[in-house]
């Protein structure tokens, strides 16, 4: 883009990040314009490395000269900064609760049991970390059936908090479906979240955001055969 | 079931609602407390637990009458099972038969249904950020079992992590009374807690958390000052005691 001025939000990231993620959704949401700083795999900006001290990771999001750290902190700044937008978390109190409480429990346990299938080795640990994940969804399948209310998404007609908190994650389940050649979203199991999953996606804070398999795929492979590599002499 | 400062069963006042009375100041009266005692608030917790701590201080902060329910760790409760099945831990609270789990969120939901008083977490985006992203710290960092499971060199490993951990948290705290600024609020209500086991480290790990860490000790001692967080605390050598049977029960050491 030309021009040399700093915009006032700038978003310190990498496109394959469901982290990262969940910020540009919600900045999209809101109509936020931004500045995305790409980190490259294997290296961390001298940016990035002051902006967020403690943890060293992205997504960082500076606002003025202000870095926000730690994704769903970083949705929830946004909502309370932009509240002029559409509202990201529920208004109810309960139903904040309830929303923050699944997003807990995606970061924590489920997420974990996502990466745990790359982890395995042999046939009945995959087969293993395959149906702990499937579990996981369902559990997730009657969250939405309850929270949703019958409307499209987690958050009601329009994303919400938990639909950014499970959706970012998306590209990658179906990578893991991809190379495993199963279906951990199915129709028998979680036909709702099926059906979310096509919507969300679609969505126009989405779409640009979240990569295509294939692109994701090809980054995995990357990815995995760095962590394997045996350490230079 | 404590009901405020008055002992009258709602179903008592509600009779005296609906009975015709000529003295309408009377009837008002009666409708207000019925109303006003018919927020049910039960919380579920364990007494050593620093997440059910978190929640008993956010409460009396907030000056709110609840239910204690004490939960046995080696036999939980069908309500407890029944109302997190997901995780099927304390604490939970449940307002007017609604159930909350996961404790941070739970501190959260305190503070925006009694929102007229004593605001746990600040009102600029910026500030609140930053108590919700030490609150994660803490609870990312801070709740580590292993020096009192570990022996040997993990066990070095692990006190010297720990003390890392709370000098992460010094930092941040620098020369301010809380970690809220001149305000008590989420990080504090989140991190307080741990302040019970701090006699449990030292014994286990043979060191002095008070000596590597004075600055964080003392804002310990500095919110042991207040009612919320001395009346809630249990005695730091009764929790001591409470994880030598658990270690037994679970055959470490």
């Amino acid at each position: 883009m030309a021009g040399t001025t700093t915009s006032d939000v700038r978003l310190i990231g990498a496109w394959p990040s469901p982290f990262v993620m969940r910020a540009r959704i919600a900045l999209n949401i809101k109509s936020v314009y931004y500045e995305f700083l790409q980190e490259q795999l294997g290296s961390k900006s001298d940016l990035l490395l002051k902006s967020n001290p403690v943890h060293k990771k992205i997504p960082v999001l500076i606002h003025g000269d202000r870095p926000i750290c730690e994704s769903l902190v970083i949705v929830q700044y946004i909502d309370d900064v932009w509240a002029s937008g559409p509202s990201i978390l529920p208004s109810d109190p309960y139903d904040c609760a309830i929303a923050r409480f699944w997003a807990a429990y995606i970061d924590e346990k489920w997420f974990p049991s996502l990466s745990g299938i790359a982890r395995a080795q042999g046939e009945e640990a995959k087969k293993a970390a395959i149906e702990q994940v499937v579990e996981g969804l369902v559990l997730l399948e009657d969250a939405f059936v309850k929270c949703g209310k019958g409307r499209a998404f987690f958050g009601g007609d329009t994303i919400g908090y938990l639909d950014i908190a499970l959706g970012c994650y998306l590209g990658w389940i179906r990578v893991t479906e991809k190379m495993n050649n199963m279906k951990l979203l199915d129709e028998a199991k979680t036909p709702n979240l099926v059906t979310w999953a096509d919507k969300f996606c679609g969505d126009g804070s989405v779409k640009d955001v979240m990569p295509e398999t294939d692109k994701l795929a090809e980054f995995a492979k990357v990815l995995m055969a760095k962590f394997r590599a045996p350490p230079p002499n | 079931m404590t009901y405020g400062s008055n002992n009258i069963p709602p179903i008592e006042l509600f009779i005296i609602l609906v009975t015709p009375h000529p003295d309408q100041f009377i009837r008002f009266w009666c409708f207000s407390l019925t109303v006003a005692m018919s927020d049910e608030l039960v919380l579920l917790s364990m007494w050593p637990s620093p997440f059910g701590l978190r929640v008993q201080i956010a409460l009396a902060e907030k000056r709110v009458e609840y239910e204690y329910k004490e939960e046995d760790l080696f036999n939980k409760s069908s309500l407890l099972l029944t109302v997190n099945p997901v995780h099927k831990k304390v604490p939970v609270l449940i307002h007017n038969g609604k159930a909350i789990c996961e404790s941070l969120a739970i501190v959260e939901y305190i503070d925006e249904v009694w929102n007229d008083r004593s605001p746990l977490l600040p009102s600029d985006p910026c500030r609140r950020a930053e108590a919700r992203f030490w609150a994660d710290f803490v609870d990312k960092k801070a709740a580590s079992k292993k020096v009192w499971r570990s022996k040997g060199e993990d066990q070095e490993e692990a006190k010297r992590e720990l003390i890392e951990i709370f000098k992460v948290l010094e930092g941040e705290l620098g020369d301010k009374p809380y970690f809220g600024g001149d305000n008590f609020g989420l990080v504090d209500i989140a991190l307080v807690p741990f302040y019970s086991r701090f006699y449990t480290l030292d014994k286990f790990g043979n060191f002095s958390i008070e000596a590597e860490c004075p600055v964080l000790v003392a804002w310990a001692k500095r919110c042991m000052k207040r009612e919320s967080v001395f009346k809630s605390l249990p005695d730091s050598e009764k929790v001591y005691d409470f994880v030598l049977q658990v270690n037994k029960w679970f055959g470490i050491h």
